[in-house]
């Protein structure tokens, strides 16, 4: 085990080694996290350096300064980190079921062993609140790993009986080898989502984060080289066009999985074609937020769930591909729900994610910012109201370079592009129904189904909302729920396949069929 | 603006010119493909000519610098009534698209058309 396992001697890592303040920032005395001023990939189980040598900045958001380095991988990694994979390939395909779930759950083990380790790490990175990486990202990491040790032992192959001589077994088969392209928005969580049911499969794979949250997943590997046997899982990092591609085009895969936007999605299902292999691609939505009158009826704990519901389009800063960034609120309670809603953003504290009573970061990087502001820009320009936020904030001090953006609701119509597109930032499009048939057009008149919330007293119009709504998730009087064991995944241009659910391992294996005869007689053909 | 003449869909500003022109001398042809989605989702994706298989509904939007500028079909219905400006930023690309020169990343703003400047271009509005 390395010395990440060793906590520093400031036990609580925070500012003055309090039980509640402040985290310390990676890498400064009295943190949880230590910091090495430069990574390599992790490839075999050991530490390799880049084929060429070169090595990119990591920023952190939170203050928009490079914290270390990270490899600046080419082609070349990506075949060394192939090699690693497949000499561990039939090893790992052969470990017993008992085996294979053992290890992971080791690994959740060890990531709950470090878990604010990480969730510090995350957040200095990423920029999310730690608030959220304590309570939401580590812990649901952890239990996607013990998910899958259990799914894996309880998926059973199937066998039939054709007729009373001949029997159809069909096996679980590992893949092989898979490659899994990680989005920036939850680095551990999604690598938890891809890396557990591929592993509890059988397969081996070689993970490329994104390009700027490369490294609390190497914090993660640092944690594993123990863990898991070398060449099972591999990680490199680089810039998408090269390395991305690399793996992708690679002959030496079986699968991708890829999460992010729908342009990289068709490419990857293009490169995918080239060498007829399956993909598996999740791009993202813009999902609706559904407030029916009665939610009104009641001022008790039920509207203030319902409230907070509307305000989940910050968690995170927005960067969630469910983010519930089109509020649709029943035109009879418009004034006085938004009076509630506006009430509830304006005590939303922004500022260093590190600190627990922060709700809201920065966003990960100055692209992001950048669309952020060009898309609230053309909002104002086709007409839409901005009722608070609207613009960049800078903090003082050390954050005062940080890529903060104060939590915006734009009030407009569906046909607006803010209303289309998924801004990815802390930026709500809200607008009104009349009646149930308006909230549904409203609703489905999207190019995109991955997730949708409704919100009611009714049981029977949120059955009829749930089931009309075309998403794959629709949650109901709730939101941003992630739990292991309720499948994932998008309708329409939100991608193609599911996650998070013991149907995973079908996506990550193959069908063996074994049709056996017992009978002697011959078919008397020939 | 005289409403007679159709708008160009795609522009882009002097920077972005400079930095198309400099990726053509360096690798050769380029084009760009408008994404959507998340994650990187809105940003122009920069590839080396017929590195992005285009398909049949895939829409022109235009040119720029002379390398050929798509959205996908249905993207194009919701983002029609505005015009495209590529624009160059700080720092590496995030994703899949070739970078705008070294450190630099292809972005966009975009403008609203005018009344007269959809009815040039045959669109209701």
């Amino acid at each position: 085990m390395t010395d990440t396992l060793t906590k520093p001697t400031e036990e609580s890592g925070r500012e003055g080694g309090s039980a509640t303040g402040v985290f310390i920032a990676p890498g400064r005395p009295g943190s949880l996290v230590s910091l090495k001023p430069r990574y390599e990939n992790f490839i075999g189980g050991k530490w390799v350096a880049p084929v060429k040598g070169e090595y990119m900045k990591d920023i952190s958001p939170v203050t928009g300064k490079a914290f270390c380095e990270v490899a600046r991988s080419t082609k070349e990694d990506v075949e060394l980190a192939l090699d690693a994979a497949h000499r561990a390939r039939q090893a790992w395909a052969e470990t017993s079921l008992t085996d294979r779930a053992a290890v992971l759950n080791k690994i959740a083990d060890v990531i709950e062993a470090n878990l604010e380790m990480l969730a510090v790490a995350e957040s200095w990175e990423n920029g999310k609140p730690v608030r959220e990486t304590l309570a939401a990202d580590i812990p649901l990491a952890v239990d996607h790993f013990r998910y899958f040790a259990g799914a894996t032992r309880s998926l059973e192959g199937r066998s039939t009986e054709i007729d009373k001589d001949t029997v159809a077994y069909h096996f679980h088969e590992p893949l092989g080898v898979v490659g899994q392209i990680i989005p920036f928005n939850f680095p551990l969580l999604m690598a938890a989502w891809k890396i557990a049911p591929a592993l509890a499969a059988g397969n081996c794979t070689v993970v490329k984060p994104a390009s700027p949250t490369p490294w609390s997943i190497l914090k993660l590997a640092e944690l594993l080289e123990d863990v898991v046997p070398a060449g099972v899982l591999n990680v490199i990092t680089g810039p998408g066009a090269e390395i991305g591609k690399a793996l992708a085009t690679s002959p030496r895969i079986a699968k991708i999985g890829f999460t992010g936007e729908t342009t990289t999605g068709r490419l990857i299902m293009q490169y995918a074609a080239e060498n007829l292999i399956p993909s598996t691609v999740e791009l993202g939505g813009k999902s609706p937020n559904i407030f029916f009158a009665d939610v009104m009826n009641e001022d008790d704990e039920f509207l203030d769930k319902a409230i907070e519901g509307l305000v989940l389009y910050a968690f995170n800063k927005g960067e969630v591909c469910t983010c519930p960034s089109r509020a649709l609120v029943a035109e009879s309670i418009y004034d006085k729900f938004m009076e509630r809603c506006l009430d509830r953003i304006k005590k939303i504290t922004q500022g260093n994610p590190l600190d627990p009573s922060t709700m809201i970061g920065p966003q990960v990087s100055t692209q992001q910012l950048e669309k952020i502001t060009s898309y609230v820009d053309i909002g104002l320009q086709e007409g839409a109201e901005c009722l608070i936020g609207g613009q960049r904030v800078h903090l003082d001090g050390e954050f005062a370079d940080g890529y903060y953006f104060a939590p915006t609701v734009l009030k407009g119509h569906n046909k607006m592009r803010v209303f289309q597109e998924e801004i990815f930032g802390p930026v709500l499009a809200v607008t009104t129904f009349k009646d149930e048939a308006e909230a549904l057009e409203i609703a489905n008149d999207t190019l995109y189904g991955l997730g949708a919330g409704v919100w009611t007293r009714d049981g029977n119009l949120a059955y009829r909302m749930g089931r009309a709504i075309q998403a794959g998730r629709v949650w109901t009087n709730c939101y941003h729920l992630y739990p292991a064991g309720a499948a994932f995944g998008g309708y329409k241009i939100s991608g193609v396949g599911r996650e998070n659910h013991q149907m995973m391992l079908e996506h990550y294996s193959q069908t063996k069929n074994l049709l056996v005869s017992y009978s002697t007689k011959p078919l008397g053909f020939f | 603006m005289d409403g007679s003449r159709a708008p160009e869909r795609v522009v882009a500003t002097p920077a972005a010119l400079k930095a198309i022109e400099e990726l053509v001398a360096e690798r050769g042809p380029v084009m760009f493909f408008q994404s959507g989605g998340c994650c990187d989702g809105s940003l122009p994706l920069c590839f080396d000519q017929g590195e992005f298989v285009i398909g049949s509904r895939d829409v022109l939007l235009g040119t720029v610098a002379g390398c050929e500028f798509y959205i996908d079909h249905r993207q194009y219905e919701v983002w029609k009534h505005t015009q495209i400006i590529l624009g160059v930023g700080d720092g590496e690309p995030e994703g899949f698209s070739l970078a705008a020169g070294r450190d630099q990343h292809f972005i966009i703003t975009s403008r609203v058309f005018s009344d007269g400047e959809l009815q040039a271009l045959g669109i209701d509005n």
